[in-house]
């Protein structure tokens, strides 16, 4: 009798035939180029540029044991890790804002929040130049006021790597948190003022680990996005300020190395693979679904 | 046995009744699982890719003014003469289009605006190259000599390619900042003067940094002696640099802005920051990078139309308007044909159609370190 009434409660198929473009579009498109480069990793580039077929080892042992991936590899950790900071004190304030604003023009905010996206990424990176160049925006207003009598010499080194990882990963911050603030009932707060808590404490006790749901989805994005990037570096950074990807990009692009390119692009699959992990651990990954409920 | 041989033995023992659905599947899943881990679909696809339909043939080049001068002068006429459409692709680098060609499939890519004889060896060490038939080609006459020779050394005697335009990579500086006479009298020492710390740029290609490296310590770029210096220049470059750049428009916006005051830098971006009225100057150092730039017709390209598009490019007029489009001159000999006012002012110009003073990478010496210098710039690059 329960066989039978768990059979009839069984969702069937139809789950399945719904999701299956989306299983099609997954499997065809990320977990069968995976396994291509996976392949790809144990050949060997020849002399030509062409690659040897067959199972070797050599790259991974590179990989592995070459302490220039090691350090690039932290290097972009620590980059990726300071913009997702960065990221987190200039974003839960607007965040905040737009989530409790009354104004009828909450949905011209958010629109605002989106309009980088209709912009190039590579645009967008590039503007920084006009800006912060020699000859640009702000060397200029500061010459003109004479606080400065030689242009500063700001880009092209971390600091403004990490200015355009900001720029760009900021309204993935932004949206996340705003998302998670606007579902919490704001009966909550009024309650805790009226037991006598301050509205620091209000905040601190109540908004804030309700919204750590959409900080934490926020900050996840936010840290794979920004590890995973090379234009970037490659634009506003100077000689010194190469991210794992840029390896990535120099193996396969500039080396003809693709076996080798293989190797370093999943040696950052499983690193960031990883973070994935440690957050599902540590904060469940169902608080990802959570900051979009 | 050959895969396909294979699957269809499979498939009839599947419908004799012999193996049940399940077994079928999994013995062609096993089956693509171990063509894969062997790399024979790659190959597989390669072998079965069909060569471009006759009514189309593609090229691919560097865009811009270019492309708009290609498509005018020598696109539209052919097609209208031959019936034949042109499909006009663009790349932002050498390196970016050798992939693309690698992961496509034979005939997909048919000519494309090839840098350099080394460029070329590369697809023909990979297998890409044809043999044209120069008969079909009769404007290859104007084309100096000087410039056809590296390519038939490279395909025993024929070719898969027209030379098209040639230029060099030279030294390019702030006439505000640095004069004349310091310029010539450092050559390409001025790039690792301290004097110029943060002002410095320099292209980050493996070949051009080892190039230089090697003629700021005094070595034949064509027979490097002293590596070991070479790179220790290569480092004192990188700590005196602000950047390396990675495109022409990087290079330009480097110099125009203000932001780099010397730098190696491409002949024509050069001459077109002039043409703009920047103070920017080019110097061409003793033993400066040339190359040369080719059409080049890929594997499983409709031979003959390829043949007669390339003679439509090397119309004199068509040359001559690229090359005023792009500044770089043609590679029409100047002893044959008249290349008007503008060619012989831009630099790197050669009268003589005899290029003696211009000195091009020797392709089998470049290409046999590529492997290991290229790796090894990479890090060096970036510190190490």
């Amino acid at each position: 009798m329960a066989a039978v009434a768990a059979d009839a409660d069984a969702p069937g198929p139809r789950p399945w035939l719904l999701m299956s473009p989306a299983l099609t579009a997954v499997v065809l498109l990320l977990a069968v180029p995976l396994c291509f480069i996976l392949v790809y990793s144990f050949w060997l580039r020849t002399a030509a540029g062409g690659e040897q077929v067959g199972f070797f080892l050599d790259n991974w042992a590179e990989v592995l044991s070459d302490e220039f991936y090691r350090d690039i590899l932290f290097q972009t950790l620590r980059i990726a890790g300071l913009s997702t900071v960065v990221c987190i004190l200039l974003g839960y304030i607007p965040a905040y804002f737009i989530a409790r604003s009354t104004t009828r023009h909450k949905a011209a905010l958010i629109l605002l929040l989106m309009l980088p996206f209709w912009i190039s990424y590579i645009i967008r990176t590039m503007s920084w130049i006009n800006i912060l160049g020699v000859s640009g925006a702000l060397n200029v207003f500061l010459l003109w006021t004479g606080i400065i009598s030689e242009p500063l010499q700001i880009l092209y080194n971390e600091a403004t790597v990490i200015l355009g990882l900001v720029h760009f990963l900021l309204p993935f911050m932004i949206l996340n948190i705003y998302v998670s603030i606007d579902g919490i009932d704001t009966n909550l707060a009024d309650a805790a003022r009226s037991l006598g808590a301050t509205g620091w404490q209000t905040f601190r006790e109540v908004t804030l680990p309700l919204s750590m749901p959409g900080l934490a989805a926020g900050s996840l994005l936010c840290f794979v996005l920004g590890a995973g990037t090379y234009i970037t570096p490659m634009i506003l950074g100077g000689p010194r300020n190469a991210m794992f990807a840029n390896l990535v990009f120099e193996a396969i692009i500039t080396q003809l190395n693709w076996p080798l390119g293989s190797a370093l692009s999943l040696v950052l699959l499983v690193v960031l693979g990883a973070v994935v992990v440690v957050y599902t651990r540590y904060a469940g990954i169902g608080q990802l679904a959570k900051s979009f409920k | 046995m050959d895969n396909t041989t294979r699957y269809q033995r499979l498939l009839e023992r599947y419908r004799n009744g012999d193996l049940d659905r399940r077994t079928f599947l999994t013995l062609l899943g096993a089956a693509s699982l171990t063509a894969g881990l062997t790399g024979a679909p790659l190959k597989g696809l390669q072998r079965q890719a069909m060569a471009a339909t006759p009514e189309s043939v593609r090229f691919d080049g560097w865009g811009g003014v270019v492309s708009e001068a290609f498509r005018k002068h020598a696109f539209d006429p052919y097609t209208e003469k031959t019936g034949i459409k042109v499909v006009d692709g663009t790349f932002g680098s050498g390196d970016e289009y050798l992939n693309r060609v690698k992961a496509g499939q034979e005939g997909e890519y048919n000519i494309f605006h090839a840098s350099g004889v080394f460029d070329y060896a590369r697809y023909v060490n990979l297998g890409y190259d044809v043999v044209l038939n120069e008969a079909n080609i009769p404007n290859l006459k104007y084309v100096m000599s000087a410039l056809m020779t590296p390519f038939r050394g490279v395909t025993g005697g024929k070719l898969s390619a027209a030379p098209y335009d040639y230029g060099t990579t030279g030294l390019a500086y702030n006439t505000e900042k640095i004069s004349k006479q310091e310029m010539e009298d450092k050559g390409a020492k001025i790039l690792i003067d301290p004097k110029y710390k943060g002002k410095i740029g320099g292209w980050g290609d493996w070949r051009t940094r080892i190039w230089y490296g090697a003629l700021a310590t005094d070595q034949n770029p064509n027979n490097i002696q002293d590596m070991d210096a070479v790179w220790d220049a290569i480092r004192a470059h990188r700590d005196l640099a602000l950047k390396y750049w990675g495109s022409g428009a990087e290079l330009m916006s480097l110099l125009a802005e203000g932001e780099i005051y010397v730098t190696e830098g491409w002949s024509g971006r050069i001459a077109a920051l002039q043409q703009q009225g920047h103070p920017i100057a080019y110097y061409d150092a003793p033993n400066s990078y040339a190359w040369q730039e080719c059409l080049m017709v890929l594997k499983g390209s409709p031979l003959e139309a390829c043949e007669e598009l390339l003679n439509f490019m090397l119309e004199p007029s068509v040359s001559i308007a690229v090359a005023e489009g792009q500044n770089y001159p043609p590679s029409l000999d100047p002893t044959k044909v008249d290349l008007g006012e503008k060619i012989p002012t831009l630099p790197a110009f050669d009268p003589t159609g005899k290029l003696a003073n211009l000195t091009f990478a020797d392709p089998a010496y470049w290409n046999g370190n590529e492997a290991e210098w290229s790796k090894k710039f990479g890090r060096v690059q970036k510190g190490y």
